[in-house]
């Protein structure tokens, strides 16, 4: 149905056929996919239901950052489908609509919803006093997401504690260089990543890479996952937990979380490399089912080969909106074109002449006004912007598309950075809060590092450099290499100084300028 | 910022120096189209007879034609997609591009020829295909065409 057979770049290799159950309805997926993944491809739309007025959700991020694909999953209530795999007569149930997702007579809320402005609990539904009870009761059936499990869950949780070296929280791009580089020198390492595979987002980037010959250009993302696997795998003294969300670090100790077990990692230097996320942006309807995440649908169309539609809208034309415009065309999907609120296009030339020349068409100073649909998009509305970025009236034009992609920048995910204790800096050049910290990647907490886009959002290229600064620096501080393995540590050090000398390179060092001392 | 920065394509007067018609008669040679300054340096690596020159890893190419041997190195590692491989053999024009999309057309069929914006400017003859499997996924595909529009054609579609 919706999944790619062939495609110029990738193969899919797809799993034994299994059946899955969406609200009783039996659906043909793959092992190997997940639950979201298989449902979209069996033309689901609406995952979820909002809070409170109901109105239909779909998917966005597909990398288990956002909430709008809660279901649930084998009577368990409120688990991210885009995080958990298929399994054989798995059951899968929408939550939070009555009687289903698709069709939820309480989406009315939405319609009545100048009955409910904020805090309208405190203030309407009060009186009669002696009905005031039975209206609490009343309205408490409509609040909350999931049901609990109808059965009592039998197995016992257990507990582990591990004591090494260096622990690095994320397996992406710097994660796998510093495990790699840190690795090498002998130090005893735990690799962790919630996701049940290695790579972090390189494994949806199907395009080669810019950067340094020295440091791979040329060679594709996914490539270069593999290749820095293989890397990682090598070595003994690099242990790898997958699966494994670490939830917070207490005063030098991390809690993390594998299956039905609770590990108390206790390292000597901590590296986090937890990855970026994908932002919003606002504009009329913007959680219509069809609005995602830019990486969202290369999780969907690079990973799991699951088409997400027929016509697309990208908004925003840095290089991930160029880059996922031509990896859509790949794909066989049709763009409409390229919103960019910007007077000139945010990404590299390069990457915009490619879907340019394959006609298009990319319209800077424009910006999203409204997605049109009702339970999904079914067209878009884009406008001019002035030089002061007001819209220009009368400029409005339809753009016909099923679904909208949203490439407005990321942010770093700094949760664990400030729960460390590093002192962290709100830097817009940089994506968001970022940590302060040394030429070596050290936050001001001493022990704890930070590598790759939570230390700020830039290239891959640069985070893997970054990763690799972090793994010596930290192994060396242990006492681990010699002369050589400061001497390369310096060296990449003035690498990613020579990377970050050019126009593009500007911004993110005037970024720098207020986090590195 | 430059003006092909709100365009997205560079116009004939933005391009590099064209090497002479003679030298494109004489063998195949590479055309670089990236003005802009980004840090990559793919291209330089891959020469193996010091044909394209940058001064540092954010300068923009520049081939030096006597050198180029047409060997076709830089064209499968550019990730900007931005090299071509231009030639005049018996008084046609002949362009190698990168290819990323099916169907992979074969040696003889009939293209249609994209200029930088995407329009239509004629059609032209698959000559040679690098097939996809042997440059990791991205083919190259020799088009035959007319000499003129050596500087305009950019890309192809599969009909």
């Amino acid at each position: 149905m919706g999944r790619l057979q062939e495609h110029p770049v990738v193969q899919f290799r797809r799993g034994k056929k299994v059946t899955i159950y969406f609200d009783g309805k039996p659906m043909e997926a793959y092992e190997g996919e997940t639950v979201a993944a298989a449902l979209y491809a069996n033309g689901v739309r609406i995952f979820s239901r909002s809070f409170k007025y109901h109105r239909p959700r779909g998917f966005f991020c597909a990398i288990g950052k956002c909430s709008s694909c809660m279901m649930e999953v084998d009577g368990i209530p409120n688990v991210r489908t885009c995080k958990v795999y298929v399994r054989d007569g798995m059951q899968i149930r929408s939550q939070n609509s009555y009687p289903d997702v698709n069709n939820d007579i309480l989406g009315v809320f939405d319609r009545l919803d100048f009955m409910f402005p904020h805090g309208f609990h405190y203030k309407k539904f009060i009186r009669p006093s002696f009905l005031r009870l039975f209206f609490v009761n009343s309205m408490r059936k409509f609040t909350g997401l999931g049901n609990f499990p109808k059965e009592e869950i039998k197995e016992r949780g257990r507990e582990e504690t591990l004591e090494c070296d260096i622990a690095i929280i994320g397996a992406g791009p710097a994660g796998l260089s510093s495990a790699i580089y840190a690795g090498e020198l002998g130090a005893d390492i735990c690799l962790m990543d919630e996701n049940p595979r290695v790579g972090g987002q390189l494994v949806k980037q199907t395009h080669r890479f810019f950067g340094s010959a020295e440091h791979g250009a040329g060679t594709r993302g996914i490539k270069i996952a593999e290749n820095l696997e293989k890397k990682v795998r090598e070595f003994d003294n690099v242990n790898i937990s997958l699966n494994t969300g670490v939830f917070g670090i207490y005063d030098g100790t991390i809690g993390a979380v594998k299956d039905n077990t609770l590990i108390e990692i206790k390292p000597k230097k901590i590296i986090i490399a937890t990855g970026a996320y994908e932002r919003t942006l606002i504009f009329e309807n913007n959680d219509l089912p069809g609005v995602y995440g830019a990486g969202g649908v290369q999780t969907l169309m690079n990973v799991y080969g699951v088409k997400p539609g027929d016509t697309g809208l990208i908004v925003g034309s840095g290089n991930v909106g160029l880059i996922l415009t031509y990896q859509l065309l790949q794909a066989g999907v049709d763009v409409a074109g390229i919103v960019e609120a910007m007077p000139v296009i945010g990404g590299y030339f390069v990457h915009a002449a490619k879907v340019r020349r394959l006609g298009i068409p990319i319209y800077t100073s424009h910006t999203i006004k409204k997605a049109y649909g009702s339970k999904r998009v079914e067209g878009a509305q884009i406008v001019a912007l002035d030089d002061k970025w007001q819209e220009v009236p009368g400029s409005e034009r339809d753009i016909s598309c099923d679904f909208i992609c949203i490439s407005v920048g990321l942010s770093p995910t700094h949760e664990l950075l400030y729960q460390a204790g590093a002192e962290m800096r709100f830097v817009p050049e940089l994506g968001g809060f970022v940590p302060v910290r040394n030429r070596y990647m050290e936050t001001s907490r001493e022990g704890v590092y930070v590598a790759g886009d939570a230390a700020g959002i830039e290239e891959a290229s640069t985070a893997m450099i970054e990763g690799r600064i972090a793994g010596l620096d930290s192994a060396i501080k242990l006492g681990y290499g010699d002369k050589e393995a400061e001497e390369m540590r310096d060296k990449f050090v003035s690498d990613l100084e020579e990377m970050r000398r050019g126009p593009f390179g500007a911004r993110i060092l005037k970024g720098l300028e207020k986090v590195v001392v | 910022m430059p003006d092909y920065c709100k365009r997205g394509f560079l116009l004939t007067d933005e391009i590099a120096p064209r090497p002479s018609d003679e030298r494109l008669k004489e063998r195949k040679v590479a055309f670089i189209e990236c003005p802009q300054e980004i840090p990559c340096n793919a291209c330089v690596f891959s020469c193996k007879f010091d044909a394209v020159e940058m001064e540092n890893i954010n300068a923009p190419p520049r081939v030096i034609y006597e050198n180029c041997t047409g060997c076709m190195k830089c064209i499968r590692v550019c990730p900007g997609l931005a090299i071509f491989m231009l030639e005049i053999k018996d008084g046609k024009g002949r362009i190698t591009m990168p290819y990323e999309f099916l169907p992979v057309p074969e040696k003889g069929d009939t293209v249609s020829l994209l200029n930088r914006k995407g329009e239509i400017v004629g059609e032209g003859t698959v000559t040679w295909v690098l097939p996809p499997e042997k440059n990791e996924g991205t083919a190259l595909v020799t088009v035959e065409m007319d000499k003129d529009l050596l500087f305009e054609v950019r890309a192809f579609r599969v009909r």
